[in-house]
């Protein structure tokens, strides 16, 4: 007798997600089962595997849901704009993988690998969520992950200090996220994203004070999670102390998936009070390109450099949410496109000069250390351009929509700022290309390392290249990378 | 035809960074690539139709739909000679540094080939977007160029060079997106005098003021002049300040004619300012590189009284002496870099007297010279008589401001002349200094050999015409530019 009716469960619409997970508890099983030596190997390549496989998966998702669909009551949704973004996550996770397969440790090898596999699919299942039940489900299981990936060697002072630093504000993030949450249910009613706004329009409630608290604070976590000013001061010390291919990681895929679901948030739930969280975003965005590039301007640490710059790339994309259009929306899937390739390939090249020295990588190591490592300086090098939104790098043309799309919505004086930004930016960006290029190497900075010259890590060189191809691919490639984002946005009610 | 000149360079620059070639090679392939280029030029000329003012061989495809950017890229008679200017004097460029044996020749060839296709998308672009990145590919090479090959200062010329460039470009980006949204695309050719918009104009022009420069926007010059390799020097006064007046020409006055017209006796002041101011600086120099820099700065002065005269002889003797110019400046400069090779020294209190037993030197030099000082019967003599008929209709005081700026290049390229070839014989200058070899001549004599065919024939260049868009646009502009409605074209241009 079947006493309780189970919903009926579109496990395609899952598949990305699952894979991972799959992969994850995969992982884990042969890291006790495989002998020792073993386990590295054989963990990478199974989660390498699940990375792609959910990357397939997700693309079939986009191909075959023309038409978004609501799942199991409501808690989520089968559509492009997800899909799209789990393609982002899913390919940042894989190459994110590649790079850190030389990082020399680990006696947590299949943990590590688990762990970013299990984080990848909280990611993938964050981007279809649409209830405010899963979406902090999934916004605790991809950070609970990632929390124990920052502190993964824990015989490290800094990576403890990483992993506590981020446990303790991403808590808090959590906890204004949840806290938010519960107003807006005690308001409406309900905790489905699309029954939230038919009752607010209906009900009239854009002005009712839980309403407008819960907001705000639903958007404080989120904040949070997208490291924008001024809740962004964790970002520094956890992208310094976390292994450098987790920070690219999380540069790329936290930032994308926080963004599609703000956006997905505030259009499906929160249209009906645009008149202020635009305002709201828009002063986040300002502070967040300010305080983000005038930091960048003083640290002599490049993960710090890097991590502030990402603060004034939220920045940049909070601009395009900000504006509250279609555009906007676009704007945001395209810029991510890029920019993730961008922040893992960066990272990645500092993590390949930190295992030659050995230790954490200043602007100054990088002395003349690009006719060393052509190809490796090559691709800072652009990244840098891209990430100063240069021509002939995708960063800009993703520069150029968000700056569209806020002159759209009549948001000048932010494009003035944003200008300002990029002009500031470029001190940063290009003293790291100067040192690359311009200047000897010093004879503290010289390649050679304390434990002789190190191993050639070719799988760190394809994820590079990779990244080049994409940083430079999205700057010719614009219009059918556009037209998908552009019915990935069809799935919202702009 | 366009896309082939563009993907030359751009291919071969690829292959040298790709392939591990060894020095022979990479020098070969270079060199192969210029020889193609200046091939392919010429047989675009073959191919031209010289009577027709309409854009020829405009290819495109679509790059992406918000805005209407297209990769667009067409030709115009003059931006046809203009990028016939650019190969020859970076192809003299190439070989120059294949000969001065520049270190770590991947990079630099490399660099050097992706300059050329920045270079000539920039003269071939129908689409603002296009030009705009076109125009700051220019910049990575350069950047480059100047910061690793370039001399002991060269640090803080890059940053200067790259500080005041980029603080320009910035601000043609903002009006190239205003322009954008406010005719909906971003394509040149659109078939009317484009924009009215006052602000459009000046971001423009304030990008072009610092790129070409204008006086007062001068203060990376000198030092960016001189830290650079001498083949550098000559690439930027020769062919990268060319880009900057051609933009003040196809866009400044061709798709802003309005506030071009509002503007115009601002503009021509700046330009006799700087003619006047960089004459002055010439005379004034005490080393070899400072003179060419300051008489460069004062060129584009003029150039740029030409463009603004908005009379028709005026912009033909502007785009004859772009041409000049950038023939002249690219001799000189290498000019420069042998004798600092053969001396150690570009100063001038150490040169004198290369005259004696070094013939060929001084052919060169004083044949360049007079050339440059608008001796009567050479190219920039016509160039600069057009330019000051042209700008008569200004003014007769612009005239005036313009004949005294040609006594005063009479002055320093005579100096110019004299301190290196004759007077008392220089510290630096022992017996050993030898005269112009064959490989050196194998660069400077096509380039002289350019001025000289000019100085025969200088209407090639400039009696073309000159008008970029159809008839639509040319009768609106004729008002303004004092022209014969019939010498409009019949038909409007097909744009792509």
């Amino acid at each position: 007798v079947n006493a309780i009716t189970t919903p009926h469960v579109d496990w395609f619409a899952m598949a990305p997600a699952l894979a991972l997970l799959g992969v994850a508890g995969i992982t884990l099983l042969t890291s006790v089962l495989v002998p020792e030596r073993l386990r590295k190997p054989v963990g990478a390549t199974v989660v390498f595997g699940g990375f792609i496989g959910s990357f397939v998966a997700a693309a079939l998702l986009y191909a075959y849901s023309e038409e978004a669909t609501s799942l199991i009551s409501g808690s989520m949704s089968r559509d492009r704009w997800g899909a799209l973004a789990q393609l982002i996550i899913a390919g940042a996770g894989a190459l994110a993988l590649l790079t850190s397969y030389g990082e020399r440790q680990r006696e947590h090898a299949g943990e590590y690998y688990a762990l970013m596999a299990a984080a990848a699919a909280g990611m993938l299942f964050l981007a279809q969520a649409t209830n405010l039940m899963t979406i902090f489900l999934a916004l605790e299981w991809f950070s609970i992950s990632l929390y124990i990936l920052c502190a993964i060697d824990i015989d490290r002072n800094s990576r403890l200090e990483a992993g506590m630093k981020y446990l303790i504000a991403g808590s808090f993030g959590s906890a204004f996220l949840l806290f938010g949450s519960a107003l807006v249910y005690g308001a409406t009613g309900t905790i489905r994203l699309d029954e939230i706004g038919a009752a607010i329009a209906e009900r009239g409630l854009a002005g009712d004070p839980l309403i407008v608290t819960g907001l705000a604070m639903i958007l404080v976590g989120l904040a949070f999670k997208a490291s924008l000013a001024p809740f962004h001061q964790w970002t520094p010390d956890v992208y310094q102390g976390s292994p450098t291919p987790v920070s690219g990681f999380m540069g790329a895929a936290t930032k994308a998936v926080a963004f599609v679901l703000m956006i997905r948030v505030l259009q499906t739930a929160f249209q009906e009070t645009a008149h202020l969280w635009t305002v709201l975003l828009g002063v986040l965005a300002v502070a967040s390109l300010v305080i983000g590039n005038l930091a960048a301007l003083v640290q002599k640490d490049v993960k710090r450099i890097l991590a502030y710059s990402s603060v004034s790339h939220a920045g940049f994309m909070l601009m395009a949410v900000a504006a509250n259009n279609a555009l906007g929306g676009r704007a945001v899937l395209y810029y991510l496109i890029p920019y993730a390739a961008m922040s893992i390939g960066a990272f990645a090249v500092v993590a390949a000069r930190e295992r030659e020295l050995g230790r954490d990588v200043t602007v100054d190591d990088f002395a003349g250390w690009g006719w060393e490592r052509p190809i490796l300086g090559v691709g800072m090098w652009l990244f840098m351009l891209g990430f100063a939104g240069f021509p002939l790098t995708g960063g800009f043309i993703g520069k150029f929509y968000a700056f569209s799309a806020a002159y759209e919505a009549g948001w000048i004086w932010i494009v003035i700022v944003g200008a300002v930004a990029t002009t500031v930016s470029l001190w940063y960006y290009l003293g790291i290309v100067r040192q690359l290029f311009l200047r000897a190497p010093s004879g503290a900075g010289r390649t050679a390392v304390a434990g002789g010259s190190p191993p050639r890590d070719g799988l760190l060189q394809v994820a590079v290249l990779a990244c080049i191809a994409v940083t430079v691919g999205s700057f010719f490639a614009v219009q059918p990378l556009i037209d998908l984002a552009r019915d990935a946005a069809g799935a919202l009610p702009f | 035809m366009t896309t082939a000149m563009i993907l030359l360079p751009l291919g071969a620059a690829l292959a040298i960074w790709l392939a591990p070639l060894d020095r022979l090679s990479v020098i070969g392939v270079a060199l192969a690539a210029v020889v193609g280029e200046i091939a392919l030029w010429i047989a675009t000329m073959i191919r031209f139709d010289w009577n027709s003012n309409q854009i020829q061989f405009a290819e495109g495809v679509a790059w992406f739909e918000d805005l209407g950017a297209a990769f667009s890229i067409g030709l115009f008679q003059y931006s046809l000679w203009l990028i016939g200017m650019t190969v020859i004097v970076m192809g003299a460029a190439v070989a120059y540094a294949v000969w001065a044996g520049r270190e770590r020749p991947r990079a630099y060839f490399g660099l050097m080939l992706f300059l050329m296709s920045a270079t000539v998308a920039v003269f071939t672009a129908q689409d603002l977007l296009l030009f705009y990145v076109a125009w700051e590919a220019m910049l990575i090479p350069l950047y480059f160029l100047v910061g690793v090959w370039g001399g002991n200062d060269r640090a803080a010329a890059t940053y200067k060079f790259v500080v005041y460039t980029i603080a320009g470009s910035l601000m043609m980006l903002a009006a190239i997106v205003v322009y954008g949204y406010q005719n909906e695309t971003f394509s040149l050719n659109i078939g009317q005098t484009g924009t009215t918009s006052t602000w459009i104009f000046l971001g423009f022009a304030a990008a072009f003021a610092i790129k070409a420069p204008l006086f007062p926007f001068h203060g990376w010059l000198v030092q960016a002049y001189r830290e650079a390799p001498p083949e550098v020097a000559a690439v930027l006064s020769g062919v990268i300040s060319k880009t900057a007046v051609y933009g003040l020409l196809r866009i400044g006055l061709f798709n802003m004619t309005m506030p071009a017209d509002e503007l115009r006796t601002v503009l021509i002041a700046f330009g006799a300012a700087g003619l006047i101011y960089g004459s002055l600086m010439a005379f004034r120099q005490r080393d070899l590189r400072g003179i060419v820099a300051y008489s460069s700065l004062a060129q584009m002065g003029l150039i740029t009284m030409g463009i603004f005269a908005l009379d028709i002889a005026g912009i033909h003797g502007a785009v004859l002496q772009m041409v000049n110019h950038g023939l002249i400046s690219g001799v000189l400069f290498l000019l420069a870099g042998i004798v600092e090779r053969r001396t150690g020294s570009g100063d001038i209190a150490v040169l004198g007297g290369m005259a004696r037993g070094r013939p060929i030197l001084a052919t060169v030099v004083i044949l360049t010279g007079m050339i440059a000082l608008a001796v009567p019967g050479s190219t920039t003599f016509a160039g600069e008589l057009l330019i000051l008929v042209g700008v008569f209709s200004s003014g007769w005081g612009w005239t005036v401001a313009g004949a005294i700026a040609i006594v005063l290049a009479a002055m320093y390229a005579l100096r110019l002349i004299s301190v290196v070839l004759h007077e008392r014989k220089g510290a630096a200058v022992s017996d050993s200094v030898r005269d112009l070899r064959l490989p050196e001549l194998a660069f400077i004599a096509p380039l002289v050999a350019c001025l000289i065919a000019l100085s025969v024939w200088p209407a090639a260049v400039a009696s073309n015409p000159v008008f970029p868009k159809g008839a639509d646009a040319c009768k609106p502009m004729a008002d303004v530019l004092r022209i014969q409605e019939t010498d409009c074209p019949g038909e409007p241009g097909e744009a792509p």
